[in-house]
C-alpha cells in the first residue's frame, strides 16, 4: 500500500478504532466485575460531552502542553504507519509524553504533580524495553524502517520471543493499566485522585482521551509487526494482547513504584537483553 | 600558518597582560577585545578550506622546542613543590616518573624531534577551535560580571585574585587551541600539561580546605594521564621513529596499538570517565565560569577529542572494545547518579560525565557512523551544557542556592534565565534537538558494531530522561507566590547568555548544515565514507523540529477563553494554591518535592561501582594492548 494512503487511513481510522477499543475495554472490564457496563460507543459520547464543557484551568498555559502532546502522539503514529525509522518513532513518542508530563507539572496541584512524577518513573521503566524491541527487530531484519520490517517475510516473533514477552509486559505500563497504573488511576476516589490528569478538564481532557486512542492503535500496530508475515494472524494477536492487558488490569492490584521499576528493568534485562544476546551469538 | 599561530598565541599573551592588570575597567576592555578577536578569528578559520597546508613555521623549530622544554620543566618543578607542600607523595611520584620518562625520551630522540609537521588543521580541529572560541569566549565575557558579583556580594570572604583568575582562563583557552592544532606529539603533550596545571589552579581558586583537596585530586588523576601520555610518546617513537599524531592514526593498529591505548587512557582521565570521574565532581567547588569552562569547551573535551582522533587505530580491537565499555559504564552510572542529587551543579556534572561517556563509547567503537555521532555529541553538548552552567550560576547568585527544589516556579520570577535554561535542557534531552539526534546515531552505530553495548545506552537514556524532565517540571510549575527579580542579569552576562542561547538554537536548527559542512567531510577524510542518518530521516526530523518550535507561539493566545480556578488540594483552599484547610480544621501548607529515588539509588554506592568497573576495564585494556 502507498505510504500516503496508509498515513491518511491512520489519521482517520485510528481514533475510531481506538475509541471502540476503549469502549470494548470498559465493557469487558464491567463483565469481569459482574456489571453490565456502558455501551460500546460510550468513549465517543464522553469525548463529545467533554468538548462542550467550560474550559477550566489552574494555569493559563497548561492546556497548550496537552495540545502538543496530542499533536506529537498523532505525529508518532503517523511516522510509524508511514513506515519510518523505528528509533525515530520512539523518540517522537517520548517527546510527546514529556509534553504531557510538563503540562501536569504546570498545573501544580499535588495530585497532578505526583502523577507527573510517577509518569516519569513509568517512562523510565518502559523506555529501555521499547528501545530493545527496536534493536531486536533491527537485528532480526537488518533494518529500522517499519515498512521494510513489515515486508521482511519471516515471522518476527519466532526470532524474538523474549523481546515479544518483554514488549507485552511494557504495554501494561504504557497503557497505565493495573498493576502499573501508578500515574493515573481510572477512578477519582482513590488516593491519587486522577493523578496526572487531575487538573485537566473539558477540551484538554478530551484531547488526552483522543491521544490515548491514537496511542493504543499505534502500540497495537507494533504488536502486529511481530506477526507481519501473516497479517490476519497479526490483527488477531494484537486483539489477544489487548484482551490480555485488560484481563491483567482486572486481576492485579497496584504495585509500589519501586517494585514497578525494578520488575520492568528486570524483565527488560532478562527477556529483552537475553534475546539480544542470543541473536548476537547467532550472527 | 600565521592564522593558526595567532589563534594560539593571542590568548596566551592576553593572559600575561591580564595577570598584570589590577583596574577593573581596564581588565574588562582587554577581555572584551580579546574575546571578540578570538571569536572572529575562529569563525574566519572555519571558512578556510581544510585540511589546510600550513607550510613551515616562521621561527626556528629548535628554539621553540627548547622554550617549551624550559616551560615544561618549570611546570614540573612547580607541581613537585605543590606535591611536597601538601605532603601528597603520589603527586611527587607521578611527576618524577613523568620527568624520568621525558628525560629518557630526550636521550632517545635527541635532535630528531624537529622532524615532521608541528601543526595540523582539518575539519575536526576547526570544529574544536570553533567551540573553544565561541563557547570559551562566551564564558570569559560572562565571568566579568559573575566574578564582580562573586567578590563584592556573594563571597566576600574569598580573597580577590581576579587578575590571576582571568589570566588562567585565557591561558587555558590558548592551550586548548594549541592542543587541537598540534600534530607533533610532544607539542600536544605540552599543551595537555598546561590544561592540567590551569585546571588545578582554577579549581583551587577559593583556597578553602575543600577546594585545595579537590584541586589536588584533579591534579593527581590528570598526572596519571600525563604519565601514560609520556609513555605513549616514547613507545611510539621507539617503534616507528616518528612523532606525529597523523602518522600514528595512519599507521594502523598493528603498529600503534599500545601507544594509542596509552593515549586513550590519558584521554579517559582527562574526560573524567570511570574510574576517574570524581575529580570533575569535585571541581564544582570552583566559581561557576570555571565549571562551565571545564565542562563544555576545554579540559574534558580535550580528552574526548584525543579518543575520537584515535578511533581509526583502535576500532575493531579489544582495546577499542574496552574503551567503549568504559564509556558505556560511565554513561549508565553517570545518568543514574544524576537522578539522586537535588544540587543543580552536581546534576550537570554527572550529566557531563555521562554524555562524555557516550562520546568515548563512540570513539571506542570507531566506525565512521560512531565517529560522526561522537563529533556531533561534542558540539551539542558543549553549547547546551555551557548555557546551563551559566544559567545556574546566575540563579545561584540571586537565590543563594543551587538546589533544584528552590528553583520551583523560576519561570515566573526569573523568566529570561528560566527560558534560557529550558532551551539548554531541551537541547540536551528533547527529541528532535541536538543531543537526541546524536544519541540516536550512537544507538545505530552501536547496534551495527556491537549490539551488546546497547544495553548501557538503553538503560542510561531512560535515566537521563527522568532527571532532565523533573528539573524542567520544577522550573515551569507555579506554586509559591514570588516577586519577580528586577535585575536578572548584568550586561556582560546577558551578552554571553543570549549569545549561547542563540548558538544552541541555531546549532539545533541547522544541524543538517553542520553535519554536511563540517562533520561529514572530516569523517569522509578519515574513513573514505561518511556516516549520516539518511536524507529522509533528516527531513522528518526537521518537520518535527518545526512542530515543537511552534510550541512557544501557542502562548500568544495565553489565557484566552479559559476560566482560572484553584487546584484541588484535598481540602478547602486558603488564599490561592499553596495552603488549604485540612480535615482537622488547621491550615496546612502544601509543598511539592521531586523524587530522588533515595530508596533504590545511592550516589556513593554508584561511585564505588564506577571505580571498580572502570579499574577492571582499564586493566584489561592495558593488558591486551601490551600483548
Amino acid at each position: 500500500m502507498n505510504p500516503w494512503l496508509r498515513l491518511i487511513l491512520y489519521l482517520v481510522a485510528a481514533p475510531v478504532a481506538g475509541g471502540l477499543l476503549a469502549g470494548w475495554d470498559r465493557r469487558v472490564s464491567a463483565r469481569m466485575q459482574s456489571r453490565r457496563g456502558p455501551p460500546i460507543l460510550q468513549p465517543f459520547y464522553d469525548v463529545l460531552k467533554l468538548w462542550q464543557k467550560q474550559n477550566l484551568a489552574v494555569c493559563p498555559s497548561q492546556n497548550y502542553y496537552v495540545l502538543f502532546f496530542l499533536l506529537l502522539v498523532i505525529f508518532t503514529g503517523a511516522l510509524f504507519f508511514a513506515g519510518s525509522d523505528l528509533l525515530l518513532v520512539i523518540f517522537a513518542l517520548t517527546t510527546a509524553s514529556i509534553f504531557f508530563v510538563l503540562g501536569a507539572y504546570k498545573a501544580s496541584s499535588p495530585f497532578s504533580f505526583i502523577g507527573a512524577e510517577r509518569e516519569l518513573i513509568q517512562m523510565m521503566a518502559y523506555e529501555p524495553m521499547v528501545l530493545l524491541t527496536a534493536i531486536g527487530m533491527y537485528m532480526a531484519t537488518k533494518t529500522f524502517y517499519v515498512h521494510e520490517i513489515a515486508g521482511h517475510g519471516g515471522m518476527l516473533v519466532l526470532a524474538l520471543p523474549g523481546v515479544f514477552l518483554g514488549f507485552v509486559f511494557m504495554l501494561e505500563i504504557k497503557f497505565r493499566k493495573s498493576p502499573f497504573d501508578l500515574s493515573s488511576s481510572h477512578h477519582a476516589h482513590q488516593e491519587l485522585v486522577r493523578g496526572i490528569t487531575t487538573e485537566f478538564s473539558g477540551r484538554a481532557l478530551a484531547m488526552i482521551e483522543v491521544a490515548h486512542w491514537y496511542e493504543s492503535v499505534f502500540l497495537l500496530g507494533w504488536v502486529w509487526l511481530f506477526f507481519a508475515s501473516s497479517p490476519v494472524l497479526g490483527v488477531v494477536m494484537a486483539l489477544v494482547v489487548y484482551g490480555f492487558v485488560v484481563l491483567v488490569d482486572n486481576v492485579f492490584a497496584r504495585l509500589k513504584w519501586q517494585t514497578a521499576l525494578a520488575s520492568a528493568w528486570a524483565v527488560t534485562a532478562v527477556l529483552g537483553f537475553g534475546n539480544i544476546i542470543v541473536l548476537s551469538l547467532q550472527r | 600558518m600565521t592564522f593558526v599561530l595567532t589563534l594560539v598565541l593571542v590568548p596566551f599573551l592576553a593572559g600575561l597582560v591580564l595577570l598584570c592588570l589590577r583596574a577593573d575597567w581596564l581588565r574588562r576592555w582587554v577581555v572584551i577585545t580579546v574575546t571578540a578577536a578570538v571569536c572572529a578569528w575562529s569563525i574566519a578559520l572555519a571558512c578556510q578550506p581544510a585540511p589546510m597546508d600550513l607550510g613551515d613555521l616562521p621561527v626556528s623549530r629548535h628554539g621553540l622546542n627548547l622554550g617549551m622544554m624550559i616551560v615544561e620543566a618549570l611546570m614540573g618543578l612547580y607541581i613537585l613543590w605543590v606535591g611536597l607542600r601538601a605532603r601528597h607523595f603520589l603527586i611527587v611520584a607521578l611527576m618524577l616518573a613523568q620527568g624520568a620518562v621525558m628525560v629518557w625520551f630526550e636521550g632517545l630522540a635527541g635532535a630528531d624531534v624537529n622532524a615532521g609537521h608541528a601543526l595540523f588543521v582539518d575539519k575536526f580541529s576547526i570544529i574544536m577551535a570553533l567551540i573553544n572560541g565561541l563557547v570559551g569566549g562566551g564564558i570569559c565575557l560572562y565571568a566579568l560580571g559573575y566574578m564582580r558579583e562573586y567578590h563584592t556580594e556573594a563571597h566576600r570572604d574569598v580573597p580577590d585574585r581576579r587578575p590571576l583568575f582571568f589570566a588562567l582562563l585565557f591561558v587555558f583557552m590558548g592551550a586548548m587551541f594549541g592542543l587541537v592544532f598540534a600534530d607533533d606529539l610532544p607539542w600536544l603533550f605540552f599543551f595537555w600539561e598546561i590544561t592540567t596545571l590551569c585546571s588545578f589552579l582554577l579549581i583551587g581558586y577559593t583556597q578553602t580546605a575543600e577546594a585545595r583537596k579537590n584541586a589536588l585530586r584533579a591534579l593527581v588523576m590528570n598526572l596519571a594521564g600525563g604519565l601514560t601520555f609520556a609513555l605513549a610518546i616514547v613507545c611510539f617513537y621507539r617503534d616507528t621513529h616518528s612523532l606525529g599524531l597523523q602518522a600514528m592514526i595512519h599507521s594502523g593498529h598493528a603498529v600503534a596499538l599500545l601507544p594509542a591505548a596509552l593515549l586513550c587512557f590519558a584521554g579517559i582521565t582527562k574526560a573524567a570517565q570511570c574510574p576517574f570521574s570524581s575529580w570533575l565532581l569535585g571541581a564544582m567547588v570552583a566559581p561557576t565560569p570555571v565549571s562551565a569552562l571545564l565542562h563544555s569547551s576545554t579540559m574534558v573535551k580535550a580528552g574526548v577529542y584525543l579518543i575520537l582522533r584515535l578511533a581509526p587505530v583502535i576500532t575493531g580491537t579489544t582495546v577499542g572494545m574496552m574503551v567503549a565499555s568504559v564509556g558505556g559504564v560511565t554513561f549508565l552510572i553517570g545518568s543514574l547518579a544524576a537522578i539522586t542529587t537535588p544540587e543543580a551543579k552536581r546534576v550537570l556534572a554527572w550529566s557531563t560525565v555521562a554524555n562524555l561517556g557516550l562520546v568515548v563509547l563512540c570513539g571506542g567503537i570507531g566506525t565512521s557512523q560512531a565517529v560522526w555521532a561522537g563529533v556531533l555529541l561534542i558540539i551539542f553538548h558543549a553549547v547546551a551544557k555551557c548555557l546551563l552552567f551559566l544559567c545556574v550560576g546566575v540563579v545561584e547568585h540571586k537565590l543563594h542556592s543551587r538546589n533544584i527544589e528552590d528553583m520551583s516556579g523560576l519561570v515566573l520570577y526569573m523568566p529570561r534565565v528560566a527560558v534560557m535554561m529550558l532551551i539548554g535542557m531541551a537541547g540536551m534531552s528533547l527529541a528532535p534537538f541536538g543531543m537526541l539526534i546524536s544519541k540516536w546515531a550512537v544507538l545505530r552505530a552501536v547496534v551495527d558494531a556491537c549490539p551488546l553495548l546497547s544495553v548501557f545506552i538503553v538503560f542510561g537514556s531512560a535515566a537521563t530522561l527522568f532527571f532532565w524532565v523533573k528539573w524542567m517540571g520544577k522550573l515551569v510549575e507555579v506554586v509559591r507566590p514570588q516577586t519577580r527579580v528586577i535585575h536578572e542579569i548584568s550586561l556582560d552576562e546577558s551578552v554571553a547568555l543570549y549569545g549561547l542561547s542563540v548558538v544552541t538554537f541555531l546549532a539545533c536548527l541547522f544541524f543538517p548544515l553542520l553535519s554536511t559542512q563540517l562533520v561529514e567531510p572530516y569523517v569522509a577524510g578519515v574513513y573514505g565514507r561518511s556516516g549520516s542518518l539518511g536524507q529522509g530521516n533528516i527531513i522528518i526530523m526537521v518537520i518535527m523540529m518545526m512542530l515543537v518550535m511552534l510550541f512557544p507561539f501557542s502562548f500568544l493566545s495565553r489565557g484566552r477563553g479559559v476560566k482560572l480556578v484553584d487546584p484541588y488540594l484535598g481540602g478547602a483552599n486558603v488564599q490561592g494554591s499553596s495552603r488549604f484547610t485540612g480535615s482537622g480544621g488547621a491550615v496546612e501548607n502544601m509543598t511539592l518535592q521531586n523524587y530522588y529515588m533515595g530508596s533504590v539509588l545511592n550516589e556513593a554506592w554508584l561511585s564505588r561501582v564506577a571505580v571498580a568497573g572502570g579499574v577492571g576495564l582499564l586493566a584489561v585494556m592495558i593488558v591486551f594492548a601490551i600483548l
